[in-house]
């Protein structure tokens, strides 16, 4: 089995995988990080989202030998839980089930990053291609909203 | 009178639990302390951990500096009684909410009485014996400071985690915990008057919330244990095929792949990742016979719509003379409404960990029933109960699916087979085409009126594999029309079938809202009117008739409060509103959906919602699960498309099963009728009427109605 170096959550790690390994799959089994979820596997849903350098990327579609860039997961978004989509998202109380909620914060930072201060209906359409089946979309717009304040 | 809550159950035998559980001590509570259930970080920063625990009840332990942890009984599925539920405890307490910690409880049944997500339950059912046993936790630190100040205890009281006796003598609940936990358990105890509530009726955030926003492993997917082995399934493909025989020596070859075993008709493939065993699954080669019948939908729908025409074999409900109103009528309305198949899709595919291979059994996952999960398990293992041992992690969703342990009996059953600990996972392919769906339907309505009244009503069903629960044809419109008769047939099929979010009435209120909607338009009233009217004639009759459990009076305040916020009738001409009124679950909800043109396409933007679930344990928890059900409900309306050609699904992914999505999610607004009564559960009833208000506010945009869901496939204007 080949050996890949990656770099997550600014740590550098090894890890030995088929190299058609998906990343979810590599960051959920091998190296324990399970916060990133799986949905579909098929780049449908939105719930193995994580930012490779930088940027919301389907971590389920992204074959290990295919990475090139630094990958940040949920567990990394932030030392202390304290990044200010996950301190909206704890006012706004946003989470039913929760299971989604990873993968809507990390495509709400990416967001974020690339766009301060989003419309109403920039974020709607951001978040699109995140779904959440307990429908607890008002309230993710919602502390999109409220993280996007300066 | 509220005849939902009137039958009460008995207070369960808590006394004894609490008498036992103070000496005995329970195996779920080694085990939680063993796995260290963590903590919220927020909360394990403020609060310091005690040193030692005395245990009141099984429901509450207290620490020497007075932090308190409550179990949770119930499953969390998303329906926030993780939160809620200990809320109601820590009120009767009398605690700050900040010193709680929360605690999942595992399978107990010696303690609990319930251990289920279902039917919006936990809640309403919990109620009483969850004020117990906080006020008589409560009752035990004031007798144990009592004794310590030698007075009285009726001279003292509590307030926030302090007992307060004469002479403003204080001591903390931790300072007298060892003490009261040695007590007899008081048979009788004092609960709070609603008014002096400090707790309930606040909005506290999810109690999991920090956990959750940082990734933490709360869920059964995430289960992680020493030696595990991943476990993935071929299932046969089709409904009514079985496993001839199958080549897996490709599988078998690659990485990580430990194992091939078949089991009845499927084939488990154990691997020491998800994805080897997931891909291997890919490489078996399995070959099938039709053993059952190969069901297709189209042939379902010939025979449920043969079904509405037969004479009805069995009458659910059967009031006056309804032959005799038809006969007689100036004019009869006939209408039917056609429901597909649906799978749940919980955004968490089925999975479950089970290890068979030791002394005890370890069963350890996402279910809503762990006590059935358990007896199944024993049957299948030929062990005895006793010897398993259940806990529940948190649940991406629920919906019904995980009522049906297929999937705990599996891990099990590979568990014992494989003799490893396993953890089985289900592709997201596998959890919608190995379903357990909501059962496509048809319902016949028919109305004679006579001199501009409704004086006959009929519902027919025709379903598949089972109908109604009994208690859905008393619901409205029982009582309001006086000849009036429901009546079910259904068609048996090899596709399992089972409870879906709101099972039946999750398009029977669909139908039936369309239906008197159509019938205020036929009879030139206004639908808010003729609801309100048809409340009013049920008023008696509902006093009257034990079966009939909604109130017309609760309902008239949700209409009237929905129809006030929503400015029903007072908007302008481009926006068009629908109304929808239903009763489920023990909880009265009306709502208003409004439709506007945007572009040429009717879009609905905004849907008010007035409930009455009696007291309001948690508002914020209380929002969320309204605004969840209603955008699941125009979701699945709107959307939701799912058929059999041959016994096989026809969507296997959210790339061919199409999902409400964010930007189609409309803007909510909810409202409480303000209550005092025994509160009931919010899981589903918000989702029944949300599909009704929507077609109404459709039909008023573009003068088409809609007999049949999903809506996008019955025209092309939607978009
Ligand atoms: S799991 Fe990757 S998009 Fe659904
Ligand atoms: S909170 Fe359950 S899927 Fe989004």
């Amino acid at each position: 089995m080949p050996l890949y170096q990656l770099t997550v959550n600014n740590k550098s790690l090894k890890v030995e995988a088929d190299e058609d390994t998906p990343l979810l799959w590599v960051l959920r089994d091998h190296l324990n990080l399970a916060g990133t979820k799986y949905g579909c596997g098929v780049g449908q849903c939105g719930a193995c989202t994580v930012h490779l350098d930088g940027k919301a990327t389907r971590s389920c579609l992204l074959p290990i030998s295919a990475l090139k860039a630094e990958v940040t997961t949920i567990e990394g978004l932030s030392e202390n839980g304290d990044h200010p989509v996950q301190q909206a998202w704890k006012e706004h109380d946003v989470p039913q089930c929760g299971y989604c909620q990873a993968g809507q914060m990390m495509t709400a930072a990416s967001l974020l990053k690339q766009n301060p201060h989003p419309s109403d209906a920039e974020i709607k359409e951001a978040m699109n291609g995140n779904i959440c089946r307990c429908g607890t979309y008002l309230r993710i717009n919602q502390a999109v909203k409220t993280a996007s304040k300066p | 009178m509220d005849k939902g809550n009137m039958k009460r159950r008995e207070f369960f035998k808590i006394s004894s639990v609490a008498g036992g559980g103070l000496l005995l001590g329970f195996s779920w509570m080694t085990s939680c302390k063993q796995a260290k259930v963590k903590a919220p970080a927020a909360v394990a920063e403020a609060l310091e951990m005690p040193k030692q625990w005395y245990e009141m009840n099984a429901y509450l332990k207290i620490g020497e500096n007075g932090v308190v942890t409550i179990y949770s009984q119930n499953p969390e599925i998303g329906q926030n009684v993780k939160t809620s539920m200990p809320m109601i405890v820590a009120e009767e307490l009398d605690v700050d909410w900040k010193n709680v910690l929360v605690e999942q409880a595992g399978l107990n049944s010696k303690a609990f009485e319930r251990q289920v997500a279902g039917g919006s339950q936990s809640i309403r059912q919990g109620w009483e014996t969850l004020r117990k046993a906080g006020a008589t936790a409560r009752q035990m630190l004031i007798t144990a400071a009592a004794s310590q100040w030698e007075v009285d205890p009726k001279d003292c009281y509590t307030e926030n985690g302090l007992i307060i006796g004469p002479e403003q003598k204080r001591l903390s609940y931790g300072d007298v915990a060892s003490a009261a936990a040695e007590l007899e358990v008081p048979e009788e105890v004092q609960l709070k008057d609603p008014k002096d509530f400090k707790i309930i009726g606040q909005g506290k955030g999810n109690v999991d919330i920090d956990g959750i926003i940082t990734g933490k492993p709360l869920f059964g997917l995430d289960t992680k244990r020493e030696g595990m082995l991943y476990a993935c399934v071929v299932r046969p493909p089709a409904f009514g095929q079985k496993l001839d025989s199958f080549e897996d020596s490709e599988a078998r070859k690659l990485t990580g792949v430990k194992d091939v075993i078949r089991f009845g008709d499927k084939i488990a493939v154990l691997a020491d990742s998800t994805y080897s065993a997931m891909k291997a699954c890919r490489f078996i080669e399995p070959k099938y016979e039709q053993d059952k019948p190969a069901e297709s939908s189209i042939d379902h729908d010939k025979e449920l719509k043969a079904l509405l025409e037969k004479p009805a074999t069995e009458h659910k409900r059967n009031d006056g003379n309804t032959d005799k109103a038809f006969k007689e009528a100036d004019q009869v309305v006939t209408r039917v409404y056609e429901a597909p198949f649906l799978p749940h899709n919980c955004l968490e595919p089925m999975n479950f960990f089970a290890d068979a291979t030791g002394e005890k059994v370890i069963m350890h996952g996402p279910i809503q029933t762990p006590a059935w999960a358990r007896s199944r398990a024993a049957k299948i293992l030929e062990r005895d109960e006793s010897e398993i041992e259940v806990s529940m992690t948190r649940m991406g969703g629920g919906f019904g699916r995980r009522l049906y342990g297929d999937f705990s009996d599996e891990a099990v059953e590979i568990s014992s087979l494989a003799k490893a600990p396993v953890q089985l996972v289900f592709s997201r392919e596998d959890d919608m085409t190995a379903g357990t769906y909501r059962p496509a339907s048809k319902y016949k309505l028919e109305a004679a009126i006579k001199d501009d009244k409704i004086v006959g009503y009929r519902m027919r069903e025709a379903a598949i594999n089972r109908n109604m629960f009994d208690a859905i044809a008393h619901f409205f419109p029982a009582g309001a029309i006086p000849n009036l008769q429901v009546s079910v047939m259904k068609h048996d099929s090899n596709i399992s079938t089972g409870a879906w979010r709101a099972p039946y009435t999750n398009f029977l209120a669909f139908a039936e809202q369309s239906f008197f909607d159509e019938l205020a338009e036929i009879m030139e009233v206004d639908e808010v009117q003729l609801r309100m009217d048809l409340l009013e004639q049920a008023k008696e009759p509902a006093e009257k008739d034990e079966k009939i459990e909604y109130s017309p009076a609760r309902m008239q305040d949700c209409i009237r409060l929905v129809a006030d916020k929503a400015g029903w009738g007072k908007k302008g001409a481009s926006v068009h509103q629908g109304i929808s009124a239903y009763y489920s679950h023990n909880t009265h909800v009306a709502e208003v959906a409004e439709v506007e043109i945007l572009d040429g396409v009717p879009t609905v933007k905004k849907v008010y919602c007035a409930v009455d679930c009696g007291i309001v344990i948690n508002p914020k928890g209380a929002i969320n699960q309204i605004e969840g059900g209603i955008i699941d409900g125009i979701g699945h309306a709107m959307y939701g498309d799912f058929s059999f050609d041959k016994g096989k699904p026809s969507a296997s992914n959210f790339h061919s099963y199409r999902l409400i999505r964010n930007q189609e999610a409309p803007d909510i607004e909810v409202y409480f009728v303000k209550s005092n009564i025994a509160p009931t559960g919010l899981g589903e009833p918000s989702l029944p009427p949300a599909g009704g208000a929507v077609a109404n506010a459709l039909y008023k945009a573009t003068g088409k109605r809609f007999y049949k869901q999903p809506f996008v496939k019955e025209t092309s204007i939607l978009g």
